[in-house]
């Protein structure tokens, strides 16, 4: 690593936040706050938060949205921040953004940060197309001359010619979302911070926007912070990724599959127990793993298993695995016997493979177990391994049913 | 090492941290654009879709004040002192009336109305109320022009008139306006704080912007309530929007006499107001989407 040029340092960000109703009560608690501040003390309230677990119940009033977040940004790097519903992603973005002021702590940075955590902030329906780029464009910072000699781009870019100089209320939802991402795309700030703003508009609006994303960090060098919950996105565009949990910074890697592979391991439908049939357990899986680092998979890879057996007992038996969808229904089942392959006693390594191609963009899990020749079962890792089909490239749009079989296709001449 | 070495050049620092007056001209110098699109935005959405348009900025000044000289100068026989026409003289009052409560109006609710926007994007919000109070002050120039039509009017066509002429004291004007624009901003900004965590205060402005006009002598000279009601006369008489109303006036019509004093008294206590507004907004403004 050479010279690091860090654009963008937060240290000990928190956010605490009041629970229930501000209403009543509130006149005292700024009472009090107000009494321990002129008499040069720390907010009374600092200490008594409680962190963010949204499903406990409470036991105190105030809550941390967000608790000591440290990290660091360089310059062109494309920093992608995950985590579940009530992570603490859009706090830690409106702290960023300075919509809202942090509890504790503070960021520094080198650079314009330019936020976009909604598109079309301040539309206003009466205008025309033309006048909300100027009014949206000056709202995230830009100035008229800077929007005067990017506006045919602009225009361009949206695709909306046509109604540029109707007024934006008689535009269709996609129209709007269309202009107002055109006005932020053309943003040059030195950091830019998105939150989950391409999950709307078509298809191929969504290509376009995420292709514009990896221009303006990879074409242009800036530094973008980027929240979402498409992984697809997330892996195409991310170098960096940040994941927190409760409103703490829990896993931080520069691999950005690594750190969607630790979010997934979280999620609900993995879970690791493991349960020997055979119960002396002398014999047994003792490992299973994917090769890659990821369990986050194009429709174009290819998925890779490493099984480990402890020393067998039993002279022959077979390997077997099955993918079950979110639903839990079983997709397809795979035996060692499929390819005429005897494994004996001595055979403890294993690898097998299947192409992702067949599988749907979704989640899937697979159990594995193994069985001795005359078919008693030995032993079963039961949804031991999620995966993560994406669709990158969007290559195939989103189709009913549960696989895909590759289908030949033929013009018959009669 | 090296993140240490470049630690002073950071541009600049987001902490919970701030200062009694945080107002960074330089910001809010950048972003004169967005002020003047905002004022732009106000000005013409106002009256899109309507087939008088513009138009309506006549018309409602008009009515106003022809039912108001029916009300209070015909019927409640309210003089309006050097035999001035009561048509103009409650014209020049309810122009500087609608100037200042519009503004108070316009501003008390901007941290309410911007939720959405403030949520999502970091601008100074400053420029919102300013924003509004330079809309107002646009609507206050089509108003003088009705004003001085209405003036040339009675001077060329009747004789009721002869007694209203401006004082040299008239340079004096575009200082009038301003402090009265300050006063309504500052008392705006106030108010529109406190509503972020206290409702309670939409409710009052509601009905005290009107119960003030009764009382800043908007349809009666202040010598006449003097006379009437003097026990009274003080809770008119300290109201800055007397002074500014009779000042005007004075100024343009030359009802009354030109007192230095009041000028100076309601010019302090704009600028107190305006000053008290600033820190209070700019404390508020770093918090508010959380209490709001």
């Amino acid at each position: 690593m050479k010279k690091k040029d860090i654009i963008l340092k937060a240290e000990n960000i928190s956010k605490q936040y009041r629970l229930g109703l501000v209403g009543t009560g509130t006149i005292k608690d700024d009472l009090k706050r107000w009494w321990f501040k002129i008499r040069g003390k720390d907010d009374p309230f600092l200490t008594v938060g409680e962190s963010n677990d949204r499903s406990t119940k409470a036991e105190s009033d105030y809550v941390w949205a967000l608790e000591d977040i440290n990290f660091e940004v360089q310059r062109g790097e494309v920093l992608g921040i995950i985590g579940k519903n009530g992570a603490g992603k859009s706090t830690l973005l409106k702290i960023l953004s300075k919509v809202t002021s942090p509890t504790t702590g503070e960021i520094k940075t080198k650079g314009r940060i330019a936020s976009l955590l909604e598109v079309g902030t301040g539309f206003h329906g009466e205008m025309t197309g033309r006048e909300n780029v100027y009014l949206n464009g000056a709202i995230l910072g830009m100035t008229k001359k800077e929007i005067s000699s990017k506006i045919d781009e602009i225009i361009a870019f949206s695709g909306c010619e046509r109604y540029i100089d109707t007024p934006v209320k008689r535009y269709s939802s996609g129209m709007t979302v269309r202009l107002a991402f055109a006005v932020a795309a053309f943003l040059e700030p030195e950091i830019l911070v998105v939150d989950e703003v391409l999950a709307v508009g078509d298809a191929e609006f969504q290509k376009k926007a995420i292709g514009k994303m990896q221009d303006i960090s990879r074409g242009e060098g800036r530094t973008v912070l980027f929240v979402s919950h498409n992984m697809a996105a997330v892996r195409s565009l991310c170098t960096r990724g940040l994941l927190l949990e409760n409103g703490k910074n829990v896993f931080e890697s520069e691999d950005i599959n690594l750190c969607i592979s630790e979010y997934l391991k979280n999620e609900p439908h993995s879970n690791l127990t493991t349960k020997y049939l055979n119960e002396d357990k002398k014999f047994g899986i003792t490992s299973i793993k994917l090769t890659s680092n990821t369990n986050v998979f194009d429709v174009n890879d290819e998925i890779c298993f490493d099984l480990k057996l402890s020393q067998s007992i039993v002279d022959e038996y077979i390997c077997a695995f099955y993918v079950r969808d979110e639903l839990g229904e079983v997709l397809f089942f795979s035996e060692s016997t499929d390819e005429k392959l005897v494994i004996t006693k001595d055979d403890n390594n294993l690898k097998f493979l299947f192409n992702a191609q067949y599988l749907l963009v979704g989640f899937y899990k697979i159990t594995f177990g193994i069985k001795s020749k005359s078919g008693n079962l030995v032993d079963v890792v039961k949804d031991e391994i999620t995966i993560n089909i994406v669709d990158t490239y969007r290559t195939r749009s989103k189709r009913p049913g549960k696989i895909i079989l590759p289908t030949i296709w033929k013009k018959v001449k009669s | 090492m090296n993140t240490k070495n470049n630690s002073s050049d950071w541009l600049y620092t987001i902490s919970p941290k701030r200062k009694l007056i945080d107002l960074n001209f330089k910001e809010i110098w950048r972003y004169r654009d967005l002020l003047l699109l905002f004022v732009k935005r106000n000005v013409i959405t106002l009256y899109k879709q309507t087939i008088l348009g513009p138009l309506w900025y006549f018309i409602q000044p008009l009515f106003t004040t022809l039912t108001f000289t029916l009300i209070f100068n015909n019927l409640a026989n309210i003089p309006t002192g050097n035999g001035i026409p009561a048509f103009l003289f409650n014209l020049a009052g309810l122009s500087c009336w609608n100037y200042f409560s519009s503004c108070l109006t316009g501003t008390s609710n901007t941290f309410k109305a911007n939720q959405g926007l403030f949520g999502k994007v970091y601008f100074p919000r400053v420029i919102v109320p300013l924003s509004v109070v330079i809309t107002n002050l646009v609507n206050f120039g089509i108003r003088m022009l009705v004003f001085i039509s209405f003036y040339v009017y009675f001077k060329l066509f009747t004789e009721s008139a002869s007694q209203a002429l401006p004082t040299a004291s008239v340079v004096l004007l575009p200082v009038l306006i301003f402090l009265m624009a300050l006063f309504g901003l500052g008392f705006g900004m106030i108010i529109s704080s406190f509503t972020t965590k206290y409702r309670d205060l939409t409710y009052l402005v509601g009905f005290g912007v009107q119960l003030l006009m009764y009382g800043s002598a908007v349809m009666y000279p202040l010598s006449y309530f003097k006379e009437k009601l003097p026990e009274y006369s003080w809770l008119v008489e300290y109201n800055p929007m007397t002074t500014f109303i009779e000042l005007f006036r004075h100024m343009t019509l030359g009802t009354e006499q030109f007192s230095l004093a009041s000028f100076l008294y309601a010019g302090t206590v704009s600028i107190v107001f305006f000053l008290i507004g600033l820190i209070v907004f700019n404390r508020t403004e770093k918090s508010f989407i959380d209490t709001v």
